[in-house]
């Protein structure tokens, strides 16, 4: 079982190796045709692209993905380079006709979004002509290595039953060294996918045949991400089910969780784009779908008929009515932990790092102000986008549109929700993002907390406050600092995962959603001592 | 300003602190020669298991102890002058007190084998026999193979632990079935079942003989008293149980039986001194309880109630209906009232044990009156507040059988087993009980 084990770890390693190396291969060039036809769809005006892309990507010469994309970027830069100093040279002689006329030669975007999208026409190599087997030599093979690492767990782990043995021990799983490497690897992985597309670019030549098969173009990065994301989930999902096969709260949630990820956040957007609809994600509720209002979004809704109607009346129901309703009658956890996909990923691929989350009076002061403040940020940019949109101006309230959403999606968007909400799984827990970050999360939160029959029953006096519930709660609930009161657990941040009743030895905890009186109840003397003792307390 | 001093910073002395300043400003002490800060002793088998790390036994951050203005001393007391109102520790230093609670819990038992102190024996009750522990059994190269004596709850603990490393165990019990003093016959032998199922060398009715030591006064092997077998093994597990921690005291003037001895008002003989949790000895036995109760919830209530007596509203110490917990490997077990080992003369009991052997339940109620007495839960969990409300209110056995949906505490979509229960009542007992629906009014109403 062991050898299975060690045998599985290497053969994903390999997988892995290949998959980043591969990154690395290629050579990346354009002909004089392509790059024309680019330059004519792209409808430049500036006079210098051309020849500047010219000469540096039109070459005989074996470029790699990063030469090409410096040389791209640098290309742009001196096209931009150029119109900034006529801006000045004519701001300077006050020629203003002149500076005026020079705007329209400047050319926006991200440069390595441009980059990515050159790439993506001049990349060559094996694996754009070998896709398939690349995809077997990375994903295929980290998948099988995956699982002949997690499947001997159904027999090493002992019997059906609560065995996180080891937890503490294990470097990988105790903040040490492999826990670091994997920040460091996650961190990587985020920031080249949202800010250096083009140096991954390979990985979507993998993707091309079943990207063109399920929405019939080719792949994006974030066509490799779905997918990635989805067999990350799948794989550490069967890890789930091994761990808690006694539990069948936890074998339903995961289940559901996976359902919506694949169907709903990529399937069913895949296809809806391959019928040349808006791809759109039916559970993503707004304002954790924070671009639901940007004016690209409500523009290509318009523009979409009867369906993009009707999402746009979904995406506000579902927000408005839907999200609330239901978490009066069931707490938040009907999303965060059963339809999320940032909530299923946590779940699977993040539940071995869940006891990392930090449980101190301090964490919890600083998870309401940030997490808060996320949630305004996110309502102030969408009023000013929607008052832009509907008056036609550019800023509201001194504040520029573009700006904030900019702002929004860099700090909150990029950073907040990929680098940091995934990247630091392996030190600071699995749901720092759905914690701290998720302006979605506060909304349900201040919902849970003040409407709501959920609540985390505490079971009279029997806590013998061990601190596993605590240790394990993913979102840094101090669980045991109620169950050793006998108060029931209400809290804002609670997803209702059902791990700290999952691991408490002495069944103190329980979900459930009852009636709302009751809910909330503060004792002084706990359920076992002598009844006129806790009503002369408890009433005082 | 009134000083309280409290000896032990277990779940008893912690009580009553917490809740003596709740009700007054009194100045308060709590010493303690194990550790710093307050741990929850029930969970130092976890930090061996790696579930937790030790902090995480900690309910409280440090700095609740500087905002409720509760002054933590560490050092070992070796005397108390109750005549002069002072403490006194090995050092020498001395600390005067107000007011004394006693709450310096228990000490495993040694029973004066040969060779109980040999290198590699340890209990498993203090923070720093965890720390022999993981000294003497890291893993199973260090440690090949450890014996545990002891058929008690923290002998079945320091089995599952040392399994989760890995390590072979054998298990010494003395009584013909484990823990069969406490449970039923039928609820004792799932409990072997389970032991056995998790590849533990289970040897019931057997005594140890002696610790056998190598030439560096290591453990090196035990030998079975009954059989003479000898086992080698590299670590011994004493947990035949605990007995009051009170052999500081036996030369203070307060009366010492096998514990401090308190009345109900948990005080002592000594003006000013009152001891609470396992290291008390009520004069009598309250009810159906034992006059020494080694259990954290008893340890928490005497430590509710000596705070309101300390602060001025005087309170007898009245437990209310009995109810305990306990894991065994993967079994969790709940109690509340009584489930005798033996069967009593009035007594009538119904057992339903699931076909996987691995849950059951065990209901006790007379059988005259049919008033409920107790269940003994394995496998399924079950709500406190309504069994203690049925105790109260001295319902039936048929009451609690048509109302077990409102009893359950399994997490959501667990299976269910109460009509498979309560037919197999029907079937034996030729009644017609009728299961109610579940319901939340009935549960969550505040009788």
């Amino acid at each position: 079982m062991k050898a299975i084990k060690y045998t599985g770890i290497v053969i994903f390693l390999i997988g892995l190796s290949i998959f980043t190396g591969s990154i690395f291969t290629g050579s990346f060039s354009l002909t004089s045709d392509e790059l024309d036809r680019f330059i004519k769809e792209k409808n430049y005006k500036s006079e210098i692209i051309k020849d500047a892309l010219n000469k540096a990507i039109v070459t005989a010469e074996d470029l790699t993905i990063f030469e090409f994309s410096s040389r791209v970027r640098n290309a742009y830069k001196a096209s931009n380079d150029h119109y900034d100093a006529l801006i000045i040279k004519y701001d300077s002689e006050k020629n203003w006709d002149k500076k005026g006329q020079q705007y329209q030669y400047k050319i926006y975007g991200k440069p390595h979004t441009i980059s990515f999208e050159l790439a993506k026409i001049a990349g060559k190599g094996s694996i754009k002509e070998n896709a398939g087997l690349v995809w077997w030599l990375t994903f295929g093979l980290g998948i099988i290595g995956a699982l002949l690492f997690i499947l001997p767990n159904y027999k090493l782990l002992g019997n059906a039953g609560i065995k996180n043995n080891g937890i503490y021990l294990e470097s990988s799983t105790n903040r040490g060294f492999f826990a670091w490497l994997v920040l460091i690897y996650l961190v990587s992985f985020y920031l080249v996918l949202y800010f250096m597309p083009d140096y991954i670019v390979n990985w979507t030549f993998i993707f091309d045949p079943i990207s063109q098969y399920l929405n019939g173009g080719p792949a994006s990065q974030w066509f490799v991400y779905g997918f990635l994301y989805c067999t990350l989930m799948l794989v550490m999902a069967t890890r789930m089910y091994i761990k808690y096969r006694h539990n069948k709260y936890q074998i339903l949630r995961t289940t559901s969780v996976l359902f919506f990820q694949i169907v709903f956040a990529f399937l069913i957007p895949e296809i809806m784009t391959s019928l040349n609809m808006p791809g759109y994600d039916f559970k993503n509720a707004f304002p954790l779908d924070y671009d639901f209002f940007f004016e690209w979004n409500l523009e290509s809704l318009k523009e979409s008929g009867a369906i993009g109607l009707f999402i746009l009346v979904w995406g506000i129901v579902l927000t408005l009515v839907i999200v609330p309703v239901m978490v009066y009658f069931f707490g938040k956890r009907w999303y965060c932990s059963w339809v999320c996909g940032c909530g299923g990923l946590a779940e699977t691929l993040g539940d071995p790092y869940r006891q990392h989350s930090n449980k101190s009076m301090n964490a919890w002061k600083l998870e309401r102000w940030i997490i808060h403040f996320v949630l305004l940020f996110s309502l102030a940019m969408t009023a000013v986008t929607l008052y832009c949109y509907f008056t036609g101006t550019q800023s509201f309230l001194g504040i520029n549109s573009q700006w904030i959403k900019d702002t929004y999606s860099f700090l909150i968007g990029a950073w907040f929700a990929g680098v940091i909400g995934t990247g630091f799984y392996p030190i600071f827990g699995n749901r720092v993002w759905c914690r701290f970050g998720c302006p979605l999360a506060a909304y349900l939160g201040l919902v849970q907390r003040f409407k709501s029959r959920f609540r985390i029953t505490t079971n009279g006096g029997q806590c013998i406050s061990c601190g596993n519930c605590s240790t394990y709660c993913e979102q840094g609930i101090d669980v045991r600092a109620y169950a050793q009161k006998g108060e029931n657990i209400v809290r804002s941040s609670c997803v209702g995962c059902g791990i700290c009743s999952a691991v408490c030895p002495r069944g103190v905890l329980k979900l459930e959603n009852g009636p709302e009186n009751g809910r909330i109840n503060p004792t002084d003397v706990l359920l076992g001592n002598d009844i006129d003792l806790m009503k002369f307390v408890n009433d005082k | 300003m009134e000083h309280i001093v409290i000896i032990g910073n277990g779940i008893s002395g912690v009580t009553a602190a917490r809740h003596i300043r709740k009700n007054s400003d009194k100045e308060i002490t709590i010493v303690s020669s194990e550790t710093d800060e307050f741990f929850s002793r029930t969970a130092l088998m976890y930090v061996y298991m790696g579930h937790l790390k030790f902090e995480h036994t900690q309910p409280y951050e440090s700095w609740f102890w500087k905002k409720n203005r509760i002054n933590l001393k560490k050092g070992y007391v070796s005397k108390v002058h109750s005549n002069s109102n002072e403490i006194e520790f090995t050092d020498g230093e001395k600390l005067s007190y107000d007011t004394l609670i006693i709450a310096t819990g228990s000490k495993p038992n040694k029973f004066g084998w040969p060779g109980q102190d040999l290198n590699g024996v340890m209990g498993m009750y203090h923070k720093q026999d965890l720390e022999a522990l993981e000294k003497y059994a890291p893993d199973n190269k260090t440690c090949k193979r450890a014996v545990v004596v002891g058929g008690g709850l923290i002998g079945i603990e320091l089995v599952e632990m040392l399994h989760s490393r890995n390590i072979p165990v054998t298990f010494l019990v003395r009584e013909q079935s484990f823990w069969n003093g406490v449970l039923p016959k039928a609820e004792s032998e799932m409990i072997n079942k389970e032991i056995i199922k998790n590849h533990i060398d289970l040897r019931l009715g057997v005594n140890l003989k002696e610790i056998k030591s190598d030439a560096l006064g290591n453990v090196q092997s035990i030998v079975i008293a009954e059989t003479g077998e000898e086992i080698e093994c590299n670590v011994v597990g004493l947990t035949a149980g605990v007995s009051p921690n009170v052999d500081f005291l036996k030369d203070s003037e307060l009366e010492i039986g096998r514990g401090v001895k308190v009345n109900r008002f948990l005080e002592t003989n000594q003006p000013n001194i009152y001891a609470i949790g396992d290291c008390a000895e009520q004069h009598e036995a309250i009810g159906s309880r034992r006059s020494i109760e080694a259990v954290w919830y008893t340890g928490r209530m005497m430590g509710e109630t000596v705070a309101q007596t300390i602060c001025g509203n005087k309170i007898e110490y009245k437990p209310g209906h009995w109810f305990n917990s306990a894991k065994f490997i993967d079994i969790e077990y709940q109690t509340y009232g009584w489930v005798w080992a033996q069967t009593k003369e009035n007594e009538a009991r119904f057992y339903w044990e699931h076909k996987d052997g691995t849950k059951c339940i065990h209901l006790n109620y007379d059988k005259s009156t049919r008033e409920f007495i107790g269940i003994n839960n394995f496998g399924i969990r079950m709500r406190h507040d309504f069994f203690d409300r049925v105790l109260t209110e001295k319902r039936s056995v048929d009451y609690v059988l048509e109302h077990l949906a409102d009893a359950n505490f399994d997490p959501e979509f667990y299976k269910l087993y109460e009509s498979e229960i309560v037919a197999k009542f029907n079937q034996e007992n030729n009644t017609n009980i009728q299961l109610k629906k579940k319901s939340w009014a009935r549960i969550f109403s505040r009788a």
